[in-house]
């Protein structure tokens, strides 16, 4: 998928993550591949259950293990693979060459220590700086994240939402690592507070040009600062591509349906268009494709078996029967 | 002129606490015709939800005029309120802590119908039940679940069934897509749209979500910190929008289509505090194109167009 | 015109108490508990009908006094002759009553003002909690001592002390379920349908704040009857000749050396109810949690 000269930063190959529970088994991601190079970011989209969180926490080994289980697959950070390292090599990568901005700034912030402590922890875990000098680059890191400096000497709760997803930003981006999780980083803001944010994060991502992998159900911020998308249905990549291929050149129904489902600000009068059903059971996926049920192009091929990554351009794939039919399309309006 | 259904008239909840009061609601204005939706939209702390409540007296109000078809509902008494409330209902934000998990679908949805003794017999009120179920999209065979055993989507369409099931003219809906997924948002707008159609209902649409509110109103009312910061025609407002508030509100929203983002507006610092506000703009503080007036004088809603009333004293 | 069947006795599906049953039994500790408790329920029961009080279980025989655990005496006499075994077997009577009646009057007095508390908050609430408070400060047996030197040492004096001193528990846990519950969205919505205040408490309040109540009054059985072991073995709770474990576990101390088997029994039939009791409290726990499905 990528230009042969890009640096990779991920590499994941046919990842396939099970939660093995008492009396059934959560097929939460299955045979998943994608990669993101340097300075790029990854809109990671799907909605609740699609298994974008249960990748983000594989790639960092946070899955706990039992019931989660890596099933198979590959996952290789600037060639590191990451999956046979020990917990100790594993400690020394987190924070350092990988960091994660988790969801709920509420509670990922320590409420007993002050904001400095935690930026400065990372900071000190990582690299070989005194108290003093930690302590001041956690400043340094407020600043840069567009918090005044005096506020290090204060305590989680003394900040609002929005501050605190900063003050996590800083935490991540403390020790200047090469690839950054996001998910869903602005979910619990304000509208006006998320559009701070954003901007925020894209300033970082120029300046620092760090990889990330943004989780996000909303399309609207994947077009804001992604430059690549891929969209996850039922733990599988449905479609992946450029921004402008999956936006502008929409491949697969399940895609075409969350843009339909969405009230479009300039065109308000026409009908939604939801997407009939519900995602399936991830205890109980169907052999064919997980989507077939919902999807308005189905024919029987869809439910004998699983469609495979079809290459509509070198960047561009579809997992979707369908395309098996040279002359078939979607009906999305391509975008004028 | 139209029929109007319903009409508030500086209405006012103030709470008292440690450090002062807090003016949820201060001083908002509007009217809503039947058969219309009203949107209210603004972020957390503006004062859409207390409003909410406040229509039907699930929060006291502090002061102020409910007027339902006419007759100011502060007056009522308690008995009488309740009965008023066949009239007005409400439709919860979070499908999760809105249902009883001790009762079964067709318990909650029948609640309603038993409280106000409106259909007596067992079958003749699980008939009405699996009507309303079909109505909202809920399958038969859904009856005696508990709400923990279903997704966020079916739990809201208990919540709708539960809100229409003795017939209202006037819906409160209390930001219900927020906590669903995309495709289901969707699915719950489009069967509110119908509803809507159906049984000539009047909603009130509270929501933090500008291109829903785009979507799903006639009227929009934007909130900041409990008041009304400006109010017009939908289409007019988003053609239009005349206040600062409202502009950064609406640039602020990430678009699902590539482009450059025309004026964005990014707005400097936090949301200030409602415990005894000055009397000035409350935005002043944020606002990218404040004048000395703007800290001294609390602007009012003026009407610059018809129908389209804002309070700025820029505009 | 057909004869049509209910939808909800179509789609009938387990009951919650089903539910919670199922998932109760597949904890073994549980099980095992609910098999003791079951036991010690039939002896109570049927004791009466099988032994008789006068002739076989406080009659004093010298003559058999302190004999060693034998096929004619299960469990051995004690030190006035008295079958060990069948006064093991009338004690189940009294530790059954003295706990299901105390934590009965514990739960009514402390669940009522627990919610009264909950409820309505404010100087109501201060006032009960303030008052539990102090009752709280004083150790259960001591509290219990008290009110039986008050009132006198008999069967029900001890249920009352025991039960008296067991309030402060369930105040404690009601008001705070309450305080929960209270603020709950589906209580609002209850009322925006128009429930009145008495039925939202009946029908939406209390049926959610039973989980932990239920889960008290387990263990609060166990304690109990600790508690009215503890007061007949320090001799103020049902006098003497009536066969209460504690008393015995009294009566035997003398003859520890030698004799150890009088208080033997005795406190192994303590321990083995209360523990039944507190297996099968805690497997509630986690029975009663309607979420923890997942």
């Amino acid at each position: 998928m990528m230009a042969d000269n890009q640096e990779i930063i991920l590499d994941i190959q046919n990842l396939t993550v099970h939660y093995v529970l008492e009396d059934e088994t959560v097929e939460a991601v299955n045979d998943i591949s994608l990669q993101v190079g340097k300075g790029k970011t990854l809109g990671l989209v799907g909605e609740t259950g699609a298994g974008k969180t249960t990748t983000a926490l594989a790639i960092l080994r946070l899955i706990s293990d039992p019931p989660g289980v890596i099933k198979s697959g590959s996952i290789k950070v600037r060639d590191i693979d990451i999956l046979s390292l020990t917990k100790h090599q594993m400690e020394k990568i987190r924070g350092k060459d990988v960091s994660m901005i988790f969801q709920d700034p509420m509670t990922s912030l320590n409420p007993v220590f002050t904001v400095g402590e935690q930026i400065a922890e990372s900071v000190l875990l990582h690299e070989h700086l005194s108290r003093q000098e930690a302590y001041e680059k956690a400043k340094d890191l407020l600043e840069m994240v567009g918090i005044p400096k005096f506020r290090a000497a204060e305590y989680p709760h003394q900040f609002s939402g929005g501050m605190k997803q900063r003050v996590v930003i800083a935490i991540a981006l403390a020790c200047n690592p090469k690839f950054l999780i996001a998910d869903e980083p602005t979910t619990a803001l304000d509208v006006t507070i998320q559009a701070q944010v954003l901007e925020l994060m894209i300033n970082l991502k120029e300046k620092y040009g760090t990889a990330m992998i943004l989780i996000t159900h909303d399309l609207g911020i994947v077009a804001e600062i992604c430059d690549e998308v891929a969209v996850m249905y039922a733990g599988r990549i449905v479609e992946k591509g450029t921004l402008e291929e999956v936006f502008n050149r929409t491949r697969h129904p399940y895609t075409e349906g969350l843009f339909n489902s969405l009230p479009n600000i300039h065109r308000r009068h026409e009908d939604l268009q939801p997407i009939p059903g519900l995602m399936p059971d991830p205890t109980a996926l169907p052999k064919g494709c997980a989507f077939a049920p919902r999807c308005s192009y189905v024919s029987a091929a869809c439910l004998e078996r699983q469609p495979y990554p079809r290459a509509i351009s070198p960047t561009h794939t579809v997992r979707c029967a369908a395309y098996d039919d040279p002359g078939f399309m979607i009906q999305r309006r391509q975008h004028e | 002129m139209s029929d109007t259904i319903l009409e508030v008239r500086n209405l006012k909840k103030y709470f008292k606490t440690g450090q002062g009061m807090l003016h949820a609601v201060d001083d908002v204005n509007f009217s809503v015709i039947r058969g219309k939706t009203l949107g209210i939209v603004g972020e957390s702390g503006c004062g859409k939800t207390t409003t909410g409540r406040c229509l039907l007296r699930l929060v006291e109000p502090t002061s102020g005029k409910i007027l339902f078809e006419g007759s100011d509902i502060r007056k009522l008494g308690r008995w009488e309120m309740r009965k008023k409330l066949r009239e007005m209902q409400i439709i919860f934000q979070d499908p999760f802590s809105s249902l009883d998990p001790r009762k079964t679908v067709l318990q909650t949805i029948q609640e309603p119908i038993i409280a106000n003794r409106l259909i007596r017999g067992k079958a003749a009120i699980e008939d009405r039940v699996l009507q309303l179920m079909e109505t909202v999209g809920l399958a038969e065979r859904l009856i005696n679940t508990y709400p923990h055993e279903l997704d966020g989507g079916r739990r809201q369409r208990i919540g709708i069934a539960r809100a229409i099931a003795i017939n209202p003219k006037f819906i409160v809906c209390d930001e219900p897509i927020s906590a669903l997924d995309v495709s289901i948002q969707a699915q719950i707008l489009n069967l509110l749209k119908n509803l809507q159609r159906k049984m000539g209902l009047t909603y009130i649409f509270i929501t933090h979500d500008l291109s829903v509110v785009n979507y799903f109103s006639d009227e929009v009312a934007v909130m900041y910190l409990g008041q009304i910061v400006e109010k017009a025609p939908t289409e007019e407002l988003f053609a239009n929008p005349l206040h600062p508030y409202t502009k950064a509100l609406l640039s602020a929203i990430p678009l699902p289509e590539i482009g450059p983002r025309a004026g964005r507006v990014i707005l400097k610092g936090e949301i200030a505090s409602p415990i005894d506000p000055p009397d000035a703009c409350r935005f002043a503080k944020r606002c990218g194109c404040v004048v000395d007036k703007c800290n001294a004088v609390a602007p009012t809603l003026r009407e610059i167009k018809p129908g389209h009333t804002v309070a700025c004293h820029l505009v | 015109m057909k004869d049509k069947v209910l939808a909800s006795r179509r789609y009938r599906k387990r009951s919650q108490l089903a539910e919670i049953w199922h998932r109760l039994i597949k904890n073994k500790g549980a099980v095992a508990g609910l098999f003791i408790i079951a036991l010690l329920v039939l002896v109570a029961i049927s004791v009466k009908h099988i032994l008789n009080y006068d002739t076989q279980v406080v009659a004093q025989k010298i003559t058999e006094r302190l004999q060693k655990p034998s096929a004619r005496h299960i469990m051995g006499t004690d030190n006035l002759g008295r079958d060990i075994f069948f006064r093991l077997l009338y004690g189940t009577r009294f530790s059954l009553a003295v706990g299901l009646v105390s934590v009965a009057i514990a739960l009514t007095i402390g669940t009522t003002l627990g919610a009264i508390a909950g409820y309505y908050g404010g100087v109501i609430s201060d006032v009960i909690m303030r008052t539990t408070d102090i009752f709280f400060a004083v150790p259960n047996l001591l509290m219990a001592i008290v009110i039986v030197t008050a009132l006198g040492a008999n069967t029900l004096n001890l249920m009352i002390a025991v039960g008296v001193a067991s309030i402060p528990q369930f105040v404690r846990i009601t008001r705070a379920t309450v305080l929960t519950v209270r603020n709950q969205e589906y209580v609002e919505a209850a009322r925006a349908i128009g429930r009145n205040e008495f039925a939202i408490i009946l029908l939406h309040i209390l049926p959610n704040c039973l989980s932990p109540i239920i889960v008290m009054v387990t263990l609060r059985i166990a304690s109990a009857i600790i508690t009215a072991s503890s007061l007949s073995f320090l001799g103020m709770g049902v006098p003497p000749p009536a066969p209460e474990w504690g008393s015995m576990l009294s009566d035997g101390r003398r003859f520890l050396r030698g004799y150890s088997y009088i208080t033997l029994f005795p406190g192994l039939a303590i321990m083995m109810t209360v523990l039944a009791f507190n297996l099968v409290g805690d497997a509630l726990r986690d029975a009663l949690d309607p979420k923890l499905k997942k």
